[in-house]
């Protein structure tokens, strides 16, 4: 219930403070013919048609008509659903440097109460920046500590976060690591190593402590005396310790990687691994443990002064060639836009370029849950998908048309606003 | 006898630094590519010949002259060596923020050779950067202009040597965060930012006039002025003899800067970053003034938060001479990629958006007679992919500096120097992915981060 008022309260702000940014979006009932439809699901159907009401693909078919639907010609275009990046600060995040509004990251360590959903700010100038290159919808993510937060699938058009909301939901964990922050972290081996020590025997408190919660809930009011005080974090954790909500387990070092797996099998949960940097050095027991992960930023650099220079651009598809299910994400907030480009260095680098797609659509759509309603265009799936002018992973390319639950909003942003008013100035050098 | 000996110990030095700064130059043959040459147009089915690190020659069926290697380039992209306006790799130290005005110091001091960056911004076909110093000071210190010869162990054979000098300067959030927020000195707002430009340039002028007038008349009554290595820096640029490059980001603060520079009749000036330069492009296009940005980065703080991924088209169109930079050991990696994001933000054509990594670059840092194409007589620094540049899927193949080869795909030993890529012993790095601060901030940004880690 307080859930419900808070986003009901945020709607409400969001609607008063925040001016229109681009022009409106219009739902309806809509064909687009004569399409080159990428389904990603069941192959590439040439000269085809979509047709769009009620927010979902009502039919996939050649010459459909309806009576009183909107055509729109995409001869010589290209459908492809909606793109999905599997982790993001987007909507979480305005300016990175100014810290009253960044909301992704709480005070504690064990926070999983922490609902991203709630800070997600429908009205983010980045998010039709974003979408306008074909991503549809995103894993906004808190984090920090060792549970972070719950991170929530969304999708890119709405004006409260509960019209974002994509119908997925997971507790943000960062696995104890022995790496190091960043170059300049200047932590001794040593105290690296008490930190992971420390986080390692927290996790297993805190297990302990889920696991006694859930015997407590599980008896109900049959044991007298066994009230529960209010802790929001094993009530968020309850879920997790039982398998039905999904652990996203950020982990990058390969040794973290193969204590992460132990520690999943151990525990039971349902887990997706995040980050994965050197999952390359140990796919095979990823892909043996039937763990799926969720890798990026394809581009950046290595880890490892000694790694390949294209390690992090191959990561990806080496993994999958290990039998590994994999998503791509970003990690970005305000440039989330280039999710695109991400998984086209992937597809370069050996992914493929089918994988690659893949890896953004219905691999993600999977890993959440979601598969019979996003990441490919099916009959009866949400209308989450792009109309663009050639191939999404090319620069030239230009992506004409963008539905999210069926809405068809209009390729426009503050980027592309700004473009058109300063092209060419008026007044120019005149005083 | 003892000053003799001096003498000869000093000259065996100077033997010894000529030696060392004797940099490597190759020979190579690139065989049966198609050669953008930037300049002039795009060559199908052609060869370019390197001799002794130049470019010697190029068009179709060229002999290999005995000895010189031949590289088949059939089906690949030659293109000039990237060139990045805007770095801070292969340096040991970026700020010096200890004034607001540091132009008595060099990141030439603080070179770092076996830096693995350089290697691998090779590997994204980038054989030339400007080593900048950071932006924690109005005025910071000065640049260095590098070519990628990873290999060798002399930093100082890592620089361009010849190349125009340059210099650091910084507007907006960072010196104000740095001096105003930190220290309470000026500049804590961007008026203070202007004055300490005003008053540098001022005392540099009285400091000119002082040796003037004493040159004028050595044996007169007064002594010397003293010798001011921070005047001596602003003096040089107000002749000329100095490019400045002005970390920037707002429209007013860059117009701020024009009105300072025309007022002390400065004119050589490139404006970095300049996420606002679209809002002002006639004015930095009459001016001159160059602009060297971001393909899309912003709002990673509140001076880039009005920005536009189509900046660079917009400037291109109103006649700014512009480039894509780096600032990131990651983005030098992929500059090629950066600069087709211009066909995606806006129209460029393919050598338009190539200009921007190429002969752009090279005229903002007054090295366009000698990089930046590929022309008969420039320097042998080229980059070979097996797609079209600008496309997604290309992936650079070799990098060739100075004639020689610096990266090769097919090479087993990856060319770089002390890796073991068996190595039992090394260190994971987990990259932020925060865009909290810029590069320029190193060495200072630990001061001010807002995050927990």
């Amino acid at each position: 219930m307080r859930y419900v008022y808070i986003i009901t309260l945020f709607s409400l702000i969001g609607f008063s403070t925040n001016a229109q940014q681009v022009a409106k979006s219009t739902y309806g009932d809509v064909i687009l013919t004569s399409a080159t439809v990428h389904t990603i699901t069941n192959g590439t159907l040439e000269n085809t048609d979509v047709h769009i009401k009620d927010g979902k693909i009502l039919a996939v078919g050649t010459s459909l008509s309806v009576e009183g639907a909107e055509r729109i010609d995409c001869r010589g275009k290209h459908i492809y659903p909606g793109f999905i990046d599997g982790g993001t600060r987007l909507g979480l995040s305005e300016v990175g440097a100014v810290s009253l509004t960044n909301d992704f990251n709480e005070i504690g360590e064990v926070t999983p109460q922490m609902k991203a959903l709630t800070a997600v700010n429908p009205n983010a100038v980045a998010i039709p920046v974003t979408r306008v290159n074909g991503v549809t919808t995103v894993i906004a993510a808190p984090s920090g500590g060792i549970f972070s937060g719950t991170a929530s699938l969304i999708n890119l058009h709405g004006y409260t976060p509960a019209q974002m909301d994509a119908g997925f939901h997971g507790i943000v964990m960062n696995f104890p690591t022995a790496a190091r922050r960043s170059r300049f972290d200047r932590r001794s081996d040593e105290d690296i190593k008490k930190a992971q020590e420390k986080a390692t025997k927290k996790i297993k408190d805190i297990w302990e402590e889920v696991a006694l919660y859930h015997r407590i809930d599980s008896a109900g009011t049959s044991v007298a005396g066994a009230r529960l005080d209010y802790q929001p974090e094993m009530e968020a954790l309850l879920p997790v310790y039982r398998g039905e909500t999904t652990l996203m387990i950020n982990v990058n070092k390969d040794k973290d990687i193969e204590s992460a797996l132990e520690w999943i099998e151990e525990t039971g949960v349902k887990a997706v691994l995040v980050g994965v940097a050197e999952g390359h050095r140990v796919a095979d027991k990823i892909a043996a443990a039937g763990i799926p992960v969720i890798t990026g930023p394809v581009q950046s650099i290595p880890g490892r002064d000694e790694d390949k220079y294209d390690i992090a651009y191959a990561n990806a598809g080496l993994m999958h060639q290990a039998g590994v299910k994999v998503a791509l994400r970003t990690d970005d907030s305000e440039n989330v836009r280039n999710l695109p480009f991400h998984a086209g260095f992937a597809a370069a680098y050996g992914m493929g370029v089918e994988e690659a797609l893949k890896a953004i659509t219905i691999n993600p759509a999977e890993i959440f849950g979601l598969a019979d309603q996003y990441g490919s265009i099916e009959e009866g799936k949400v209308a989450n998908l792009f109309v663009s002018d050639g191939d999404p992973f090319e620069m030239k390319s230009r992506i004409t048309h963008l539905f999210i639950n069926g809405w068809n909003i209009p390729i426009e942003s503050r980027h592309t606003l700004l473009y058109d008013e300063f092209l060419e100035r008026s007044p120019g050098l005149d005083r | 006898m003892k000053m003799k000996n001096i003498t000869i110990y000093i000259s065996l030095l100077l033997l010894a630094s000529s030696v060392t700064g004797q940099v490597e130059k190759g020979d190579i043959l690139i065989k049966d590519a198609t050669v953008i040459t930037i300049t002039d147009g795009i060559l199908e089915n052609s060869d370019v010949l390197i001799r002794d690190g130049i470019i010697k020659n190029i068009g179709e069926d060229l002999a290999a002259p005995d000895g010189v290697r031949t590289v088949d380039a059939s089906g690949m992209y030659v293109m000039p060596g990237i060139i990045d306006a805007h770095s801070h790799i292969a340096l040991d130290v970026v700020n010096e923020a200890t004034d607001p005005n540091t132009a008595d110091v060099f990141v030439g001091d603080a070179i770092d050779p076996f830096d693995v960056s350089i290697y691998r911004a090779l590997a994204g076909g980038c054989t030339t950067s400007h080593a900048m110093h950071g932006s924690a000071n109005a005025v910071g210190g000065q640049c260095e202009t590098i070519k990628h010869r990873y290999g060798v162990f002399n930093p100082d054979d890592m620089k361009m040597d010849g190349a125009p000098r340059t210099i650091k300067f910084a507007l907006g959030e960072n010196p104000m965060r740095v001096h105003g927020e930190r220290s309470r000195i000026v500049p804590a707002t961007r008026m203070g930012v202007e004055q300490i430009f005003r008053e540098s340039f001022a005392k540099a002028q009285d400091y000119a006039e002082a040796w003037k007038s004493y040159k004028a008349n050595p044996s007169g009554v007064s002594s010397p002025p003293k010798y001011d290595m921070k005047m001596e820096t602003m003096k040089d640029i107000l002749d000329g003899e100095v490019i400045i490059h002005c970390h920037s980001y707002r429209a007013d603060e860059i117009l701020m800067l024009i009105d300072v520079l025309d007022d002390f009749g400065v004119e050589k000036i490139c404006f970095q970053h300049v996420n606002e330069g679209f809002k002002v492009a006639p004015e930095l296009a009459e001016y001159g003034a160059h602009a060297s940005v971001f393909a899309d980065w912003w709002a990673y703080k509140f001076e880039v938060y009005y920005s536009t991924a189509y900046n660079a088209t917009i400037l291109t169109r109103n006649g700014v001479v512009t480039s894509i930079n780096s600032d990131s050991g990651e983005l030098i990696r992929h500059l090629y990629h950066e600069a087709a994001k211009t066909q995606r933000y806006g129209d460029l054509s393919d050598n338009e958006a190539l200009k921007l990594i190429t002969i752009n670059p090279a005229i903002q840092l007054g090295i366009e007679d000698r990089v930046g194409s590929i022309e008969i007589g420039k320097e042998g620094d080229i980059a070979i992919f097996d797609k079209h540049p600008l496309s997604t899927y290309t992936i650079p193949q070799m990098t060739i500096v100075d004639g020689v080869v610096r990266f090769d795909i097919n090479d087993p030993a990856d060319m770089r120097m002390d890796i073991d890529p068996e190595e039992k012993l090394s260190t994971f790095i987990e990259h932020n992915h925060d865009h909290e601060v810029d590069r320029c901030m190193q060495d200072v940004h630990e001061f001010f981060s807002t995050h927990k880690h």
